[in-house]
């Protein structure tokens, strides 16, 4: 179990970098919002969902309507629905908790992590999945509640430092490219995002780019069928 | 701040949609088999996604003047490079986040 904690902890590292200069901006514009730590950490506990927690912002000093909140909250997450594609008989075979647990925390960060698991002998996998989705979440709530209580404190310049998410992600991207089989899932994803980053803009591109994408890949599956029989 | 249950609905609201969407595909094939198709796709989902997300991070850089682009291209780049050279996540996670600090904090 100790050898599990370890592993989880060494491998949620990076989002721990990237968490913090996020959580602390979040756990600020909150404050100045009039929002104080125990409600950052609801937010942060019960939304966990960077993007759509910035944009709850507006929710709160705004007449806006439950019903466009809902909407706007399932358009700016809509990408979180096909994540769990991957992940259906994994975490059934985890059962009860773990499984819902898994499933509630299963943001980008978290995501990205389960793709790039590398489990070792003594390490027990359902663990290794649980407690790294437990350090995400953990990050995320313990920053943006520092960020509410003391953020205005931090003075040093840590401009940049959200690089790390970026780099994590390329470097999944860049491991799950090396280790397959087929190569061409990643080609279609950066044609279709470029092209929809062009197309539909930098809010509304993720969407459609991963539709497209989906679409495309089940078109070549069915030609790969085809071919073979 | 508007009104505590004003406020404690809209979390409320936030966090069913977003556990909405994440739950969908476990509600979807719960308790039956899922097929085989969708478990081909699954597979091919996680690369194709991260290269998505990949895209998703860089999507608000602008390319007015150089100072705008460069940062992130660099950065990226000796991402890769030490990636692809040392294979160690960690090591690449770093070097080129701090390859990226100095570049928007000193350089440009």
């Amino acid at each position: 179990m100790k050898k599990t904690f370890l592993y989880a902890f060494r491998h949620s590292l990076p989002v721990m970098f990237g968490f913090f200069p996020l959580g602390i901006a979040y756990g600020i514009l909150m404050q100045s919002s009039g929002y104080n730590a125990l409600w950052t950490g609801a937010c942060s506990t019960f939304v966990l969902g960077g993007s759509l927690q910035f944009l709850m912002v507006n929710f709160f000093g705004s007449s806006v309507p439950i019903l466009t909140a809902a909407l706007l909250a399932l358009l700016v997450n809509s990408r979180h629905v096909f994540y769990g594609i991957s992940y259906i008989d994994k975490f059934r075979s985890f059962g009860g908790l773990a499984r819902w647990f898994l499933i509630f925390s299963l943001t980008d960060e978290a995501y990205s992590l389960h793709c790039s698991h590398y489990i070792v002998p003594g390490v027990n996998e359902k663990w290794a999945y649980v407690l790294t989705s437990g350090f995400v979440m953990f990050y995320w709530v313990l920053f943006s509640v520092i960020g509410a209580a003391v953020g205005s404190l931090i003075t040093f310049d840590t401009t940049g430092i959200d690089f790390s998410l970026t780099a994590l992600f390329a470097v999944i991207t860049i491991d799950s490219i090396r280790g397959a089989e087929k190569k061409y899932p990643a080609a279609i994803a950066a044609v279709s995002s470029a092209a929809s980053l062009f197309a539909f803009g930098a809010d509304n591109f993720i969407l459609p780019s991963l539709i497209i994408t989906i679409a495309s890949l089940i078109i070549c599956q069915k030609i790969g069928e085809a071919e073979e029989s | 701040m508007i009104p505590v249950g004003r406020s404690i609905i809209i979390i409320a609201v936030c966090a069913v949609c977003t556990f909405a969407l994440r739950a969908l595909p476990f509600f979807v094939f719960g308790k039956r088999k899922v097929p085989e198709l969708i478990e081909k796709i699954g597979t091919l989902l996680p690369m194709a996604i991260m290269t998505t997300l990949v895209v998703f991070c860089i999507r608000n850089v602008s390319f007015f003047k150089p100072g705008d682009y460069l940062p992130t291209f660099i950065s990226l780049a000796a991402v890769t490079a030490l990636h692809l050279w040392r294979k160690n996540t960690l090591l690449s996670i770093t070097a080129g986040t701090v390859c990226y600090m100095i570049l928007v904090q000193l350089v440009f």
